[in-house]
């Protein structure tokens, strides 16, 4: 796959997080304006952290004085569902060189859905990987600059484009449930968030979720495997 | 203020990125993923897909009428076309389109 054969392919893998970004981070500047910040705080904010919701959640926590504290307290937890996302790109992030500082750092909710749809050889995998990063932070960081500088100037409303991400999502997973074997882990990821989202709630139920549906996996995997070894 | 506000920007990149950087901090040079972890890693993304799902429903749970009928409407059209067609971008545009008229609807 040559240089500009793998941009193209990236660029029309990264549609859906383009939709997505772009209107979210636009609701993330607008956030940010009307909190009083300056639009090179969102830029700031969106080029160095880089994370949906923890954005939303540090513009009310810095517009009320929260204490340094309570606002690491709050990344730490927030953003913990990033580690689960990097373990399974260990591997292949350690092949890409200097590379592999910027894929960690771009690792989202989005990207890490994305990365998993590319349907290539490993060595083409690591050539689109890398522009389909840089593409889909810059759709944060332009979205978030546009929402901070343009505000309510948008004539029409956008309410609920995001929905692009939901479905880009549920389109993976039936991608999945389609070519798997075993259909365990897909309805485990299920069952387990449904049950945290009712026990702990919107804001909470991501962590114990995903630790809870680890433990479990780790669980099954030594058992089929030592059923696999038997046979 | 600004002071304050930098620092807490900085605070949060550091947590963030620490968070991202952690399994390749835990198992770089010699020392390599164990084999159940490794394991975890390829059947994980799986699971995470199913989880994902249920967290961009989460605000169902919250507005069963206005958010919940739409969303399961949208998903219904997202999962049927893509079943029909098989083209991720027709089935996010018309999952996308019908989720959002659905909520001006409702």
């Amino acid at each position: 796959m040559s240089k500009k054969e793998s941009i193209q392919y990236a660029f029309v893998k990264s549609i859906p997080v383009l939709c997505s970004y772009i209107f979210l981070g636009m609701a993330y500047g607008i956030l940010m304006q009307q909190a009083g910040f300056a639009w090179y705080y969102s830029v700031l904010v969106s080029m160095s952290i880089y994370t949906g919701a923890f954005q939303f959640v540090l513009t009310t926590l810095l517009a009320s004085g929260a204490s340094i504290l309570t606002i690491a307290v709050t990344a730490l937890f927030m953003n913990s569902r990033q580690t689960f996302y990097s373990l399974s790109y260990v591997d292949v992030f350690n092949q890409m060189g200097r590379k592999k500082l910027f894929m960690i750092h771009s690792l989202t909710d989005e990207t890490f859905a994305v990365n998993y749809t590319l349907d290539l050889p490993a060595e083409d995998k690591r050539k689109v990987m890398f522009p389909l990063a840089i593409m889909c932070h810059c759709y944060w960081v332009c979205g978030s600059l546009l929402g901070s500088v343009l505000g309510q100037l948008i004539p029409f409303s956008t309410d609920g484009i995001d929905f692009c991400m939901t479905a880009l999502f549920v389109i993976i997973f039936v991608d999945q449930w389609e070519k798997a074997e075993r259909h365990f882990p897909a309805l485990l990821g299920l069952g387990v968030a449904v049950a945290c989202l009712l026990i702990f709630g919107e804001n909470q139920f991501m962590l114990p979720a995903l630790i809870i549906v680890s433990a479990v996996l780790v669980l099954y995997n030594s058992r089929t495997g030592k059923a696999v070894s038997a046979e | 203020m600004t002071a304050y506000i930098l620092f807490a920007i900085l605070v949060s990149a550091m947590i963030t990125f620490g968070l991202r950087a952690l399994p390749f901090a835990v198992f770089s040079g010699n020392r390599s993923m164990p084999g159940w972890l490794k394991q975890l890693g390829t059947i994980l993304p799986s699971s995470i897909m199913a989880v994902l799902v249920v967290y961009c429903l989460k605000a169902v749970k919250s507005d069963v009428i206005g958010t919940g009928i739409p969303s399961a409407i949208a998903v219904a059209v997202v999962v049927l076309s893509y079943k029909w067609k098989h083209s991720t971008f027709l089935s996010i545009i018309l999952g996308t389109v019908a989720y959002m008229i659905l909520i001006r609807l409702m």
